[in-house]
């Protein structure tokens, strides 16, 4: 057992603050993706065309993991009515990097990025089963966490809350 | 008559309401072969490619010449006491071998994402205290960072310094859990007692500090519920004296032990390539030699200000895993004493009123504070619009919250990244051509909390 390692990864290993110009290889040949700040954090807002290729572009620029995958249901608030977002992060060069996009009510199909990173898997599958987004190309594109037989997606904003029928409420009350 | 009416009702299409899903098409819907005792469609190079990733090896080769009879698909779960809670697996086994394995979750789903959007951000950490149960207080602290983040409030100095000391508390106590239930699977039944009783001791610290023993809401945006308890350095300074001996005695019993080391050693082994494809946090990936530790590369709550060390593992079976939680809580207790000694003097939330209450003296003295009171805990506060990710460090590994506020007094989406959902993931891999008596020892050394996986 050891404590602290100099590794290539690690937060002991060689390290330098590379966010810019991490950023502006990724920018090069991506000229429709906008780059913006929120509160200190590196955003990438990607056109759904160019996913899944950014998401491969950054993966070779060093953001080895994918954190995380949601997204967040803009229902008339916005045009577009999905944003589906990536949390990348770079252990190499320490830092973090959200990517996201917006697809319409019409068709939600992005592309998965399960087979750049498995670790999305879960994450993409929670996603299809809480906001009904097809992630084209996912191995296993179920429900997780909801029955199978559920109807509807529940963190659609147009799905009621608290109105699920009640057993047994019938029962003799005790006084 | 009678027949005309009876055909004319069967012609009738019933007009179905759906209440659920008004207005919105229905995605294309896949159900899920499990019920079939399937678990999966047979494999194939380019789906063991999509599961594995490109940067895996699997090194198992199908053997076509096994007959069917021989290969057998085995639930486990959703009620087996091993299992951690309600875990399901399908395995599919060709003698004493796992060849295949499929985690199935969400027999603990409780919508709390979907709760979150309609509880105030104040009201937010009563919500998330009960994702992951054994380590409430890291889902606090993240809440309250992002709800914070987004606010641009900066927590007064005690106030960060008591959730130090609350969360590397709580870290320790969970990691005792972790060991306590990972002896009791493997059979050393002393190891839960003792692991259980030593978490007592911390239990009742929080009892005392917070009013429970779970499910505390005592990290609120703005700083903490009240503050610490007349007394706690003494309480603090007795979890500090009695540790590091029990921690001896759990080495004499299990360190060197044979049984032990035959049980864990080479067992449930994940190579670092494979933890980080996986999105693999915590000690998990630590014991596979990765020095990963938020607490050091994205530090918060001031924690940058104390001295320790990230340990890691070389090997990533069970046992480095075991390791390295118990030399993990020798770093928590490292921190939890310089925390105790510098303890800052102060306020313990926040001095701005539109976020944290008036204390209760103000309120009988002036109606500007009743008027704060009354309009706190009955609209809440409103956060600027915004989007924000903070994570923490908890003791299963990165605990995220992902916050977008439009303005109002509760968050328009909240999601938080569950570090027991990312490290269940990995489970086909680590069983894969593993023997069906090490699935026990497996499991227990993911630590999954199911609360965590499925929110």
């Amino acid at each position: 057992m050891r404590s602290g390692t100099s590794g290539q990864i690690g937060w002991s290993g060689d390290w330098e603050p590379q966010m810019n110009q991490v950023l502006a290889g990724l920018a090069e040949g991506f000229e429709d993706v906008t780059f913006s700040q929120s509160l200190g954090q590196d955003i990438a807002s990607v056109p759904t065309d160019s996913w899944k290729a950014f998401a491969e572009a950054a993966k070779k620029a060093g953001f080895e993991v994918c954190c995380d995958v949601t997204a967040v249901d803009w229902m008339r608030q916005r045009p577009e009515r999905f944003e589906i977002v990536a949390n990348l992060l770079s252990m190499r060069h320490r830092i973090r990097l959200r990517v996201s996009t917006t697809i319409g009510r019409e068709d939600p199909t992005v592309e998965s990025l399960t087979p750049l990173w498995p670790g999305a898997g879960f994450a993409e599958r929670e996603v299809y089963d809480m906001f009904g987004i097809i992630f084209d190309g996912h191995p296993d594109l179920t429900r997780i966490l909801m029955p199978d037989d559920w109807d509807g997606h529940p963190l659609r904003k147009d799905f009621g809350v608290g109105s699920v029928p009640v057993q047994f409420k019938e029962s003799h009350k005790v006084d | 008559m009678a027949d005309e009416t009876t055909i004319d009702s069967a012609n009738e299409t019933p007009e179905t309401v759906d209440l659920w899903v008004a207005g919105t098409e229905e995605a294309e819907f896949q159900p899920t072969t499990e019920g079939d005792q399937e678990i999966g469609s047979a494999e194939s190079k380019e789906r063991l490619a999509e599961q594995f990733g490109s940067v895996v090896e699997d090194d198992y080769v199908f053997d076509d010449e096994v007959a069917d009879d021989d290969r057998m698909i085995v639930n486990m779960g959703p009620q087996h006491p091993s299992t951690h809670g309600v875990l399901r697996l399908q395995i599919e086994l060709e003698g004493e071998i796992i060849r295949r394995t499929k985690p199935i979750i969400g027999y603990l789903h409780t919508g709390m994402e979907k709760t979150a959007e309609q509880l105030t951000f104040g009201q937010g950490p009563t919500n998330v205290t009960r994702m992951d149960y054994l380590a409430p207080l890291h889902c606090e602290l993240a809440y309250s960072l992002a709800v914070e983040s987004l606010l641009g409030i900066e927590v007064p100095e005690r106030a960060a310094a008591i959730r130090i000391l609350m969360t590397e508390l709580n870290r320790i106590s969970s990691h005792l859990v972790a060991l306590a239930t990972n002896g009791m699977d493997i059979g050393a039944l002393s190891m839960m007692l003792y692991g259980f009783r030593e978490r007592e001791s911390i239990l009742a610290f929080f009892e005392k500090t917070t009013g429970l023993r779970m499910n505390h809401n005592y990290i609120r945006p703005g700083g903490v519920a009240a503050d610490l308890a007349p007394g706690w350095k003494d309480d603090v300074s007795a979890i500090l004296a009695d540790l590091p001996g029990r921690l001896d005695q759990y080495d004499d019993l299990l360190k060197e032990n044979p049984i032990w080391l035959a049980r864990t050693r080479g067992v449930g082994v994940i190579s670092q390539e494979e933890a980080i494809a996986f999105s693999i946090t915590g000690p998990i990936l630590r014991a596979t030699g990765v020095d990963w530790d938020l607490r050091k590369v994205f530090p918060y709550s001031g924690i940058e200000k104390y001295e320790f060390e990230v340990i890691t593992g070389e090997n990533g079976d069970v046992y480095d895993r075991y390791r390295v939680r118990v030399l993990e809580i020798v770093e928590s207790l490292k921190i939890v004493e310089q925390v105790m000694n510098a303890m800052p003097k102060g306020d313990y939330r926040v001095d701005d009123r539109k976020v944290t209450p008036p204390p209760r003296a103000r309120i009988d003295e002036s109606m500007e504070a009743l008027i704060h009171h009354f309009k706190l805990f009955t609209e809440g506060f409103k956060v600027p619009p915004g989007e924000t990710y903070v994570a923490v460090e908890s003791p299963r590994g990165e605990l995220g919250c992902y916050l977008v506020s439009d303005g109002k007094a509760n968050p328009y989406r909240m999601h938080t990244r569950a570090p027991s959902f990312y490290n269940l993931q990995s489970l086909p891999i680590t069983m894969a051509d593993s023997l069906m008596a090490d699935t026990v020892a497996t499991i227990a050394s993911m630590d999954p909390v199911m609360g965590d996986v499925d929110r």
